[in-house]
């Protein structure tokens, strides 16, 4: 089976009072949107990437999305909820998502601040996050001979 | 009042950044380790943002604290905005930071080691906290 991976970023024009935007790149595996956050994300960039993946989860037919925020060294309450969106509006496009790479530390302060993100499903890392999402995928069409 | 370490405008999503940046930069500073660096940072995220979005914009100050033998990091944030009309209620987890209309103050206040809320409805807020590295 062959198995390949397209760079897709969209560009948003520079706005004149900030710092010049960095649209987060989505990369597709699949039927899998992948997305790795950058340490350097601002909440900006995140509001992009929200906009961005509710598109290209229609446009590419994804199954599902892993976004890895191993760079990321803060997630306060602001880029929880903002993650938890993700995942919902991800769901309504028939996409399921994974959020992976939380560090221990962030975990912890996760926890104090009690952000459990029950919404959405978490894995230790990349290939953890990909591979539950292929089980989840191998569920769906057992479920479907079963139905017949 | 002692000198602070670092002052700074937190008007922006952007200061939000920045604040909690230097936050971790005097929590490492003084030797904290890396999650107690993390959850000053977070909670230095958590202030800034009401300061931002409910305050109205306002002040940051750090600072390098020492009591007795003990060293710590202190922080505190003020605002002239509108204030906090029922402290007891925003102290409550009943206005934690799960919920969307949560000001994140009781997550805040887990983290850090002392915490401080003076508010009056129309005369702003004040929040003052403070993590200290364990005596080894």
């Amino acid at each position: 089976m062959r198995s390949w991976a397209s760079v897709w970023s969209r560009r948003t024009p520079p706005l004149p009072w900030a710092v010049s935007p960095v649209a987060v790149p989505i990369l597709r595996q699949g039927r899998l949107l992948v997305v790795s956050v950058p340490a350097s994300a601002t909440d900006q960039d995140l509001r992009g990437l929200l906009d961005d993946l509710a598109e290209r989860v229609g446009a590419t037919g994804a199954s599902g999305v892993v976004i890895d925020v191993s760079g990321i060294d803060v997630l306060d309450s602001f880029a929880t909820r903002l993650l938890e969106t993700v995942g919902q509006v991800a769901h309504l496009r028939g996409a399921a998502t994974v959020i992976v790479g939380i560090q221990p530390e962030v975990a912890q302060a996760m926890v104090q601040l009690g952000l459990t993100l029950d919404a959405v499903a978490t894995a230790l890392d990349l290939e953890d996050g990909i591979a539950r999402l292929g089980q989840d995928t191998t569920r769906d069409e057992r479920d479907d001979d079963d139905g017949r | 009042m002692m000198d602070a370490d670092v002052c700074l405008a937190v008007v922006s999503e952007d200061d939000v950044v920045a604040a909690r940046q230097r936050g971790r930069a005097l929590a490492e500073q003084v030797g904290m380790s890396a999650s107690a660096q993390t959850m000053v940072a977070t909670a230095i995220s958590e202030i800034s943002r009401n300061l931002v979005i409910y305050g109205g914009g306002g002040e940051m100050s750090l600072t390098i604290v020492a009591d007795g033998a003990r060293t710590g990091v202190q922080i505190v944030a003020a605002d002239r905005g509108p204030g906090i009309a029922d402290i007891d209620l925003a102290m409550s987890d009943g206005y934690s930071t799960g919920n969307s209309l949560g000001l994140g103050l009781p997550g805040a206040r887990r983290l850090m080691d002392d915490f401080d809320l003076r508010s009056r409805p129309g005369e702003g807020t004040t929040v003052t906290m403070r993590k200290w590295l364990p005596e080894s």
